[in-house]
């Protein structure tokens, strides 16, 4: 077995970017971002890391220098969290148009105000729409294991776009955890040097990010969303090389005790794991309960979501994150949309939990898990249940 | 010959909407854009290449006399020289 390691998340991601041989960092700190970046920084200064390592002014100019040094060809890397999130907005749309592959880590936090540096989904959830492939990250060797997949899925030649690692501030990138390293010969087995399809170079001038008039704007759009479509086919490949690789299993869409379930609980993020601990405790009473999810979050897994769904009656849906106004909140929106064209249709109960770093226990979960089973028996469903808000 | 882009199917755009048709903007004829065009009285051109320096096309031209024209290629009538110029030697003439 591999070497185990007790180390924070957040280092351990940072050791699985350098050994992913990265060429070109540009980040600015933000909290709960800030451990991964530091390290990269002090590893390039000390010359223990042979990259570049650019210190910017703001997360703006982070992702447009990460454009730039994806651009003439770098593997490239960035993270941030929360505002710094909300600040690369207007470049986070020009990183997939233009094909650059840079990966990010996005250490989820909530956004202000009030100013809130915990966790929830708000930051990534407002960037649903930007184009780049999105996976989830429940724990730290996760995140360790899925930092060379994104490189992997980003630059291959069927992709060519760039690929958020979304796990949640603080809970996971603060947390000490036991994780298993690869050694340098397995990153370097899984992930082959960067071969970039396109880049800047003096000798073959070329234009990038030029004007699309309205004869060749709408095919260039209609182009790049076939191609984030299509990637989906290249992460299930990438898992399954992963798995080759190291030996364990990731899957698109991933269900726990799920087969025989009367009711199951759809979430992203580590509270996962906090649900578990509610389904085995409710499995012991011999309830059955169970969870569905989806870790690749966009592309969204339609159709591999349907199928682990099987004919459960009842599914409970949590948010992370407001969608003010709107009818559904975002993970319920995705997924009551998804359901619509399908012959499926279990009752839906959509719940908001662990807003701006709200503690969400496994009694709570019990507690949810209760009430859908009390739905599959009533038939009907509930309104938007808001756990654990003062009213 | 190259298929007109916008015949381009969207299976047809290129990775990322790279443009690696070198100095391809200059076959965009941005003059028929132009509703007037500048004229030069060369008898109150002073030759000065005020006209010169702040047209924003960079497609005002000095001939072998000094005196300046515009390339209608490319001019687009915004009237930037006739505005500038210190002699007021150039005029603008509305296109046919």
């Amino acid at each position: 077995m591999a070497k185990r390691k007790g180390i924070e998340s957040s280092i351990a991601l940072a050791d699985s970017v350098a050994m992913c041989r990265v060429d070109a960092i540009s980040a600015y700190p933000i909290t709960p971002q800030t451990h991964i970046v530091e390290h990269l920084s002090e590893w390039v200064n000390d010359g223990e890391l042979d990259a570049e390592f650019l210190p910017v002014e703001s997360e703006h100019s982070a992702m447009s220098a990460a454009c730039g040094m994806s651009a003439v060809g770098a593997r490239t890397f960035t993270a941030t969290s929360s505002q710094g999130l909300a600040l690369m907005h207007e470049i986070l749309f020009l990183t997939p148009s233009l094909r650059l592959p840079v990966v990010m880590a996005v250490a989820n936090r909530a956004l202000a105000g009030p100013i809130s540096i915990w966790n929830d989904h708000s930051d990534i959830m407002a960037e649903r729409d930007i184009g780049w492939v999105q996976i989830f990250a429940e724990n730290g060797q996760e995140c360790f294991d899925l930092t060379p997949l994104c490189f992997k899925v980003a630059e291959d030649k069927r992709v060519h776009l760039p690929m958020i690692l979304n796990f949640d501030g603080f809970i996971v990138s603060h947390m000490i955890e036991p994780i298993e390293y690869w050694t340098q010969e397995q990153f370097d087995h899984y992930l082959p040097p960067f071969e970039p399809q396109i880049r800047l170079d003096t000798r073959a001038p070329s234009v990038m990010g030029a004007v699309g008039v309205p004869e060749i704007y709408y095919e260039a759009k209609m182009a790049q969303h076939n191609a984030l479509l299509d990637s989906k086919a290249v992460v299930v490949e990438a898992l399954e090389s992963l798995e080759k690789e190291i030996g364990r299993k990731y899957n698109i869409v991933e269900s726990y005790r799920a087969d025989d379930a009367d009711v199951v609980m759809v979430l992203l993020g580590s509270l996962v794991e906090t649900c578990m601990t509610a389904v085995d405790n409710l499995r012991e009473k011999g309830l059955k309960v169970g969870i569905v999810r989806p870790r690749l979050w966009r592309p969204f897994p339609k159709e591999e979501f349907i199928a682990a769904l099987g004919n459960i009656p009842v599914l409970g849906i949590c948010d992370r994150s407001f969608t003010f106004g709107a009818a559904h909140h975002p993970v319920a929106s995705e997924i009551k949309s998804a359901l619509y064209d399908s012959e499926k249709r279990p009752i839906i109960c959509e719940y908001m939990i662990g807003i701006g770093g709200r503690d969400i226990r496994v009694q709570e979960f019990e507690q949810m898990f209760m009430q859908l089973l009390e739905v599959k028996t009533t038939g009907k469903a509930l309104p938007i249940q808001y756990v654990g808000v003062r009213s | 010959m190259a298929k007109n882009p916008f015949e381009l199917t969207w299976k047809e755009i290129p990775l990322g909407f790279v443009q690696t048709d070198y100095m391809s903007c200059l076959k965009n004829h941005t003059g028929s854009w132009r509703s007037e065009r500048p004229l030069w009285d060369e008898s109150h051109c002073i030759q000065c290449g005020v006209c010169y320096l702040f047209c924003p096309e960079a497609c005002i031209v000095q001939d072998e006399k000094g005196y300046f024209h515009a390339n209608l290629d490319y001019c687009k009538g915004c009237g930037v020289c006739a505005q500038e110029c210190w002699t007021g030697c150039i005029s603008l003439k509305p296109e046919e």
